[in-house]
Order: structure tokens, then C-alpha cells, then sequence
């Protein structure tokens, strides 16, 4: 990966799907096999291209779920009703099938284990997929920085990775997770139960004097408040690097 | 739908600036020829809604890169960008 900033000819590749995770009713990780596949960096993206029997193309960007570390690509992807792509691709792929994907994509919303930053994440709704890449590849470097995790969904039914992000924030005192539930809770929920706003940032986030990086991926107009927030709390703009995704997507 | 809920960002034409550019792009800097604002292109605002690429400024909305493809072409208008700084990877 030395030279990854210098870019081999993107190329459209066949990946197998090894195994299907059903994370919520609406979201689905493929576990892809990719033959050829260069290697990637937490945060990156693929472009996921289907073709029609008439030849009809439709594309789309999916983040990459898995660590760089782990053997398989995993694309976590939720399904839109009116999608073009997505509705194919959770519920229609099934095990052994070929997807049409080119990728690694991107070299601005990625992080390195080697970065000595403590490192805070906010996530919402399945925009924690480029982070859970972040975070699994913080949990495959021991001696990395510690990691905060904020993850905002709606419902207790639609937290994507749950198991693991329990485990994940129960096992290492370097790893800890904060999540908010913000249509609806369950009995007994103890965690928040708002929208991310200052007083949650001011409990969660790094001080400033810590100077953390920073990685916001969710829906725009979330991904834009929780930016301005920290902004407003004495983060400097340059530590904070987003990634949004629109309302309509597919 | 508003326009607000349309708005992408730079990472997202990350493949099809990959198709153009021989270093990644969506790590460069980008100077506004309006308004002399300097970002990521993985952070400037993007508009896929229109028949291509709109990048605009998310400082002052000006139009960054117009990128169309189709008909065995790539078009790109670069009028709105001063300047466009990649690392050099050595």
C-alpha cells in the first residue's frame, strides 16, 4: 500500500458473495471474495455497477464495512425502496453470485492505525459502515490511539453491527461506544435517547486540547450539524473530515 | 424534495475522478476561482441530479467542475477552480 496514493487504472472486477448478513430488516453486509483485489484503507468506497439484460447500466457507491486486515470485502448496503440498485442487493443477491465492482475509491476519508490522534467517530443511520471499517481496523492494531464511537440510529432494530459494537465497546478500555436512539427506545435502554446536539458532543468528544481526527459519515443535514457542532465547541474545521450521503441514493 | 436533500460530496465521485486523473483526486485541494476558499475535493458540495457532475463551492456555492460523460466522452469544465494541488506521492 505503499504507493496507493498512485492510482493503477480502476478497473471493473468480479466479486464473489461468500456470505450474506442480515444486520437489520432494511440492511444487509455482502461478504465479498475478489480476486485481484489490491487492498484498501478504512474509509474507502467501491463503485457496485448492475447491468440489465438490455444493457441498461445502474451504479453506485457502497463503503467499504471490512478492516484492511480481514481476507474479504464487506459492503454493508441498505435497502431503498425506490432504489435502482440497492433493492437487488439486499434481498435478490444470494450466496455464490458475481458483482461487477471497481474500487478502492478515495483518499480523503480514510484513517491509518498509524495515526497518533485519539480518534472520534459519529456516525448516523448506515453511515457507520466506512467507520466500522475505521473501528475494526483500530481493533486489529493494539497499539493504535484510543477510539470514541457516537452512533445515532432511529430504533433498537435498526443499529447495524450490534453484537459486535457491543463487544467492541465492552471489551477494550481504548474503544468506547456511545449510542444514541432517537425515534424510539427500548425498556431498559441506557443509552442516549436524543439527537446528537452540544451537551452529548461535550460528553463524548475528545477535549479540544487533545486535538483527535475526526470522521463524520451520515446523512447530510446530520453530518452537517454534528460538524458545526463540534466547530462550534473549539474544533478546528481541518480535524473533521465528513462524508455524506444523500436523502435519495438507491 | 429539496435541493439540500440532493447534496453529495466530493468522495462521492471519487471512481469517476479516478477515470480522469492518474493521483487520487478526492485528497487534493481545490481553490474556488470565486471566492478563493481552499478544500478537499472529498469535502466540496457535488449535485449527481443533473445530466452529470456539478461541483460547486461550499463556501459560496459557485460551480467548482462540470463533469459529463457520455457519447464515447468525458467533458470537464474547470472555469470555477483556480487551482487543483495533489500530493505527490514521490
Amino acid at each position: 500500500m505503499a504507493r496507493a496514493a498512485v492510482l493503477g487504472r480502476l478497473t471493473w472486477r468480479l466479486g464473489k458473495v461468500a456470505e450474506i448478513v442480515q444486520e437489520t430488516p432494511a440492511v444487509a453486509s455482502l461478504l465479498l471474495d475478489v480476486p485481484g483485489w489490491p487492498g484498501h484503507l478504512a474509509g474507502q468506497h467501491v463503485d457496485v455497477r448492475l447491468t440489465a439484460e438490455d444493457g441498461y447500466q445502474a451504479q453506485r457507491s457502497y463503503s467499504i464495512a471490512s478492516a484492511p486486515e480481514d481476507g474479504r470485502v464487506a459492503l454493508t448496503v441498505e435497502r431503498l425502496a425506490d432504489g435502482e440498485v440497492s433493492p437487488y442487493l439486499v434481498g435478490e443477491v444470494r450466496v455464490g453470485d458475481e458483482i461487477e465492482l471497481r474500487g478502492p475509491i478515495g483518499g480523503f476519508f480514510v484513517w491509518k492505525a498509524g495515526d497518533p490522534r485519539p480518534l472520534l467517530l459519529i456516525a448516523g443511520g448506515s453511515g457507520i459502515a466506512p467507520l466500522m471499517s475505521m473501528l475494526r481496523h483500530r481493533k486489529a492494531a493494539p497499539a493504535a490511539s484510543p477510539a470514541r464511537l457516537l452512533y445515532s440510529s432511529r430504533t433498537i432494530e435498526d443499529v447495524i453491527y450490534r453484537p459486535e459494537l457491543e463487544r467492541l465497546g465492552a471489551g477494550d478500555e481504548a474503544i468506547q461506544v456511545w449510542q444514541t436512539l432517537t425515534r424510539e427506545q427500548p425498556p431498559g435502554w441506557t443509552g442516549y435517547a436524543r439527537r446528537v446536539d452540544s451537551a452529548m458532543l461535550n460528553e463524548i468528544a475528545w477535549p479540544k486540547e487533545r486535538v483527535p481526527a475526526v470522521y463524520v459519515c451520515g446523512p447530510t443535514g446530520f453530518v452537517e450539524e454534528a460538524a458545526e457542532l463540534l466547530v462550534d465547541s473549539g474544533y478546528d474545521p481541518a480535524w473533521i473530515k465528513t462524508e455524506r450521503f444523500g436523502a435519495t441514493g438507491g | 424534495m429539496q435541493q439540500s436533500d440532493l447534496k453529495l460530496d466530493g468522495n462521492s465521485i471519487g471512481g469517476l475522478l479516478s477515470e480522469i486523473f492518474a493521483l487520487e483526486a478526492t485528497a487534493a485541494q481545490t481553490t474556488c476561482a470565486g471566492c478563493g476558499a481552499v478544500n478537499p475535493v472529498g469535502q466540496v458540495d457535488v449535485y449527481l441530479n443533473a445530466p452529470g457532475a456539478v461541483v460547486r463551492c461550499p463556501g459560496c456555492e459557485q460551480v467548482l467542475m462540470r463533469i459529463v460523460r457520455g457519447g464515447g466522452r468525458i467533458w470537464i469544465d474547470l472555469t470555477g477552480t483556480r487551482c487543483l494541488e495533489f500530493r505527490d506521492p514521490g
